[in-house]
């Protein structure tokens, strides 16, 4: 399965603790990358710590940053399973930032669970195996005789020893080696499947918790900062006497734009980072620099700054789209023929997304405190943030202000929301710099106008779609023109279509063409990129050819899929067939597909494939004579293979079909010359707790590998949705957001 | 710079600031209080949600010079070691993502309880209604609510 090898360095000590006992370090470098998922990131070494005090208190570091996915909770049971320990004797601990002991502690694309799960097995098993190493010397008897569990090692005979009696013996035992170790049957697991409560839960409930936002560094000053509200443009001047002769102002300072804190090593950030030129405060609290900020008149260099315009994009892709053409991307050996067939049924519509932003509950924020060279001191750096990729930002500090990556310390704190923003590290470019020009530890706040203004959007665009049904109501063509935006002429996160969506993959006569447009307005990733956008597109009308042919939405969606198989063997990054049809089923099933619905009221289907996850949707909607419509119910079937923690499961599913919800209902960015139009949450609401329908989660445990559920909820809530208002109501709906078309989501 | 006397979570204050500074930073900034968050300054978000004498109020848009009153704020909520029913029930149903406005949803669900200890989901879609939850915990706040709600009524029968 894994041909990178193991390394069998050693890897524990053992450390005298406090009130006496004895600790077992159980650091065993493991590397669990899957070679078909290692789209995201780099391979790397992963490396983990399992700690057993005396009294029994287990330890366990969780390695990858918490944004509100759980990861924090899901990695550390996997361990405590293999262990044998009861959860109630584990501690969470989340792990410092150190990729030489815990690889690439990230957050994205859905991968923590994908790429760790093997990992943590592997840690647990071998903790156990030293465990009962112990026990066996200790209690004198045969290893193939004694088990683990509820924190004990357990002889046939009904003796036993706790964890804690045991741990200092352990910590001398051999490291077994991958060939030795056992994993515990699935069946017999007691912690991996139940619903586990998050570990952060009571500091949360009790204000205790640290966001990034709530970092106190010694001697910290606060900082605001402010760009040109046209992206690209610089500051020349500003009414600096004015500013620093307010109350509680320390200082302000302009900011030159500085592309070398963009440079980045993982390929999907590099040159996102980059300062951005603008004006600094630095003051003695919060409200103090935000007030300074109001009042800051700023004269701008506009001459390189954004020109972009959403309605001038509107109307450009649409004339591409009536003009035809494109980069062909795919084409279906008899796409045309079969479109100006006149046996067939032809369809075409035109599609529309917004730009939308991440807005995060907690804006951005970061707080650094730079120490520059001494005789005898490299200049040196510490960084406190909340951030997907916490370690990134060492290279900014290297990169903008040449300070070695080994002097930059970085704590990764809890995060307010993530999404997708969280990856990028702007504001902690701008942090750094304002303590480096201001010689004082800062901490910057955004705004939530600076939040909404500097996202990273989730790319807007538009698909020109058209297809043909056969007599005997079977698809016949599909022909998808995807018009979206590059910079620099490189297509941006999340815009394109990649040839590996449905119906292509299971339907030969396709093409696929494609025209992208420029944009200066920065663009990133947003939970599940392209496919919450792309599903809404090929989902919807998957269901308008279903209805020319005069179908049954289910039935022609499962026909699309062909016999039972994988598309690629054995790929899980790939559509398992058999798996997309269960899910469709089974969600079809408890939603009561079929049934006689009440004037105003329809069922709606979606489905789609990413992040190695199957999932379908059914949503159920009314909708009155005003178009307020309300999502009274959401059933969903998905597949992840087995869960990990049904509750952290099931919170995902039911959060990424509110933010799929809220999110086109209500959202969309757009630019004005260059400057976004939305200021805060007065522009850009986010769904309130009202409009929140009944979900109904169904989980297919299917034996495949558990894989992430960060995202894959999201992308087939949105034609769910505009499906069941056209069942409803006869009115297809082909633009996000629904608010533009009059709809108003009660 | 004016000098105010406040009464958060039970204690005295003082402190020296801006009469215009809103509580928000006031507790954030100056009283090290970071429970209580920032997440808009317009009132939209209700990530600030805090007490005064009971009542949720938005601190985000509250001049310090402007309250009158006992203010309470999560980490003033429970009493003692003691949990208040909504951080329990919030722990026993799992209602955190990321965790970020869940402060501010439990003092507005703790201003409901105190005035209506049998919330319908309406009341409760009602009190919560100036609270975004951007992660999409709304399913698990109305169900928290009610069990808060039952367990306060269980205390009262008992009691």
């Amino acid at each position: 399965m894994n041909s990178k090898k193991i390394s069998r360095r050693s890897l524990f000590k053992i450390t005298a603790i406090a009130g006496g006992g004895l600790v077992l370090k159980l650091s065993l470098p493991v590397s669990a990358m899957e070679d078909d998922v290692t789209t995201l990131v780099k391979s790397s070494e992963l490396n983990f710590y399992v700690q057993i005090a005396s009294d029994g208190q287990i330890t366990i570091y969780a390695p990858n940053p918490e944004m509100g996915q759980g990861i924090k909770t899901t990695l550390p049971m996997i361990i405590a399973e293999e262990m044998g320990a009861s959860w109630d004797d584990v501690e969470v601990v989340l792990a410092p930032i150190d990729p030489v002991k815990f690889g690439l502690q990230g957050s994205g694309g859905s991968m923590s669970v994908t790429r760790n799960f093997d990992a943590m097995r592997r840690m647990g098993a071998s903790a156990r195996e030293m465990l009962i190493g112990a026990a066996s010397e200790l209690m004198e008897v045969e290893r193939g005789d004694l088990k683990a569990e509820a924190s004990q090692v357990i002889h046939g005979s009904g003796r036993s020893m706790t964890f804690g009696q045991l741990a200092s013996v352990a910590a001398q035992q051999p490291v077994p080696v991958l060939e030795q170790l056992s994993f515990k049957d699935p069946r017999s697991y007691s912690i991996i499947g139940t619903s586990v409560g998050s570990v952060d839960n009571l500091v949360i409930a009790t204000g205790q918790s640290k966001f990034g936002i709530d970092v106190d560094a010694p001697g910290m000053k606060f900082a605001s900062y402010t760009r040109c509200p046209r992206p690209g443009g610089k500051a020349v001047s500003f009414n600096k006497a004015e500013i620093k002769a307010l109350a509680g102002v320390i200082d302000a300072f302009i900011l030159q734009p500085d592309a070398r804190s963009g440079k980045a090593s993982m390929a999907f950030l590099d040159g996102l980072a980059a300062l951005q030129g603008g004006v600094a405060i630095v003051g003695e609290d919060t409200w103090s620099v935000f007030a300074a900020k109001a009042k800051l008149q700023v004269k701008w260099d506009e001459s390189q700054a954004s020109t972009d315009q959403w309605s001038k994009m509107v109307s450009d892709a649409r004339a591409i789209a009536a003009k035809g053409g494109g980069e062909v991307k795919l084409a279906g050996p008899s796409v045309v023929e079969a479109l100006a067939d006149s046996s067939n049924r032809v369809l075409d519509g035109f599609y529309e997304f917004p730009y939308v932003a991440h807005v995060c509950m907690e804006p951005m924020n970061c707080t650094v405190d730079f120490k520059k060279a001494a005789v005898g001191k490299p200049a040196s750096m510490e960084i406190w943030l909340g951030s997907q990729f916490p370690n990134q930002v060492k290279e900014i500090a290297e990169n903008m202000l040449g300070v070695k990556q080994e002097n930059v310390k970085v704590h990764g704190l809890r995060m307010g929301g993530g999404f997708g923003r969280r990856a990028v590290h702007d504001f902690a470019a701008e942090a750094m710099a304002i303590s480096h020009q201001s010689g004082l530890p800062v901490k910057l706040t955004w705004t939530r106008t600076d939040d909404i203004h500097n996202d990273y959007f989730r790319v807007g665009g538009f698909e020109n779609m058209k297809g043909a049904v056969s007599p005997d109501g079977k698809l016949a063509a599909w022909d998808q023109h995807y018009i979206g935006f590059a910079d620099k002429g490189k297509p941006v996160i999340g815009s394109g279509l990649r040839g590996n969506e449905l119906p292509m993959v299971a339907f030969d006569n396709a093409s696929i063409r494609q025209t992208m447009m420029p944009v200066a307005t920065a663009c990133g990733a947003w939970r599940a990129p392209g496919s919450n956008t792309n599903a809404f597109v090929e989902q919807s009308f998957i269901h308008e050819l279903a209805n020319l042919a005069e179908r049954d939405h289910v039935e022609f969606l499962t026909e699309l899929m062909g016999s039972r198989r994988w598309i690629k063997e054995g790929n899980i990054s790939a559509l398992n067939t058999g798996r997309a049809i269960d899910v469709i089923k089974l969600a079809a099933a408890k939603a009561g597909w079929g049934r006689t619905m009440p004037e105003g009221t329809g069922l709606g289907l979606a489905f789609y494939f990413c992040h190695a996850a199957h999932v379908a949707e059914v949503a159920e909607v009314s909708v009155d004579a005003e178009r307020n419509f309300n999502v009274k119910r959401v059933t969903v079937a998905v597949d992840v293979g087995p869960i990990i923690n049904m509750s952290g499961a099931i919170n995902q599913v039911q959060g990424s079909i509110v933010d799929g919800l809220s999110t086109m209902a209500l959202q969309e960015i757009t630019m004005q010359n260059g400057r976004i139009e939305q200021d805060n949450f007065h522009q850009y609401p986010v769904m309130r707790i009202a409009s929140t329908p009944e979900i109904d989660v169904h989980f297919i445990q299917s034996d495949n590998k558990p894989t992430g559920l960060g995202e894959p909820a999201l992308p087939p809530l949105a034609p769910a949705v505009t499906n069941a208002i056209f069942a409803a109501t006869g009115d297809r709906i082909r633009s996000m957001p629904l608010s533009r078309a009059g709809y108003k989501l009660v | 710079m004016s000098k105010f006397t406040l009464s958060v979570n039970g204690e005295a204050l003082e402190i020296d600031v801006a009469a215009e500074m809103p509580l928000l930073w006031v507790l954030r900034d100056k009283f090290k209080l970071t429970g209580t968050k920032f997440g808009c300054g317009i009132a939209q978000c209700g990530a600030c949600t805090v007490h005064i004498d009971g009542v949720a109020v938005r601190s985000c848009v509250l001049p310090i010079s402007a309250v009158v009153g006992a203010v309470t704020t999560i980490e003033g909520l429970a009493q003692g070691d003691e949990l208040h029913p909504l951080q329990s029930a919030w722990i026993n149903h799992d209602v955190p993502q990321c965790g970020y406005c869940q402060a501010g949803q439990i003092m507005s669900a703790a201003a409901l309880l105190s005035n209506n200890s049998e919330p319908s989901d309406e009341d409760i879609d009602q009190a919560l209604a100036g609270n975004y939850c951007r992660c999409g915990t709304y399913i698990r706040i109305r169900k928290a609510v009610h069990s808060a709600a039952s367990f306060y009524n269980a205390e009262k029968r008992s009691g």
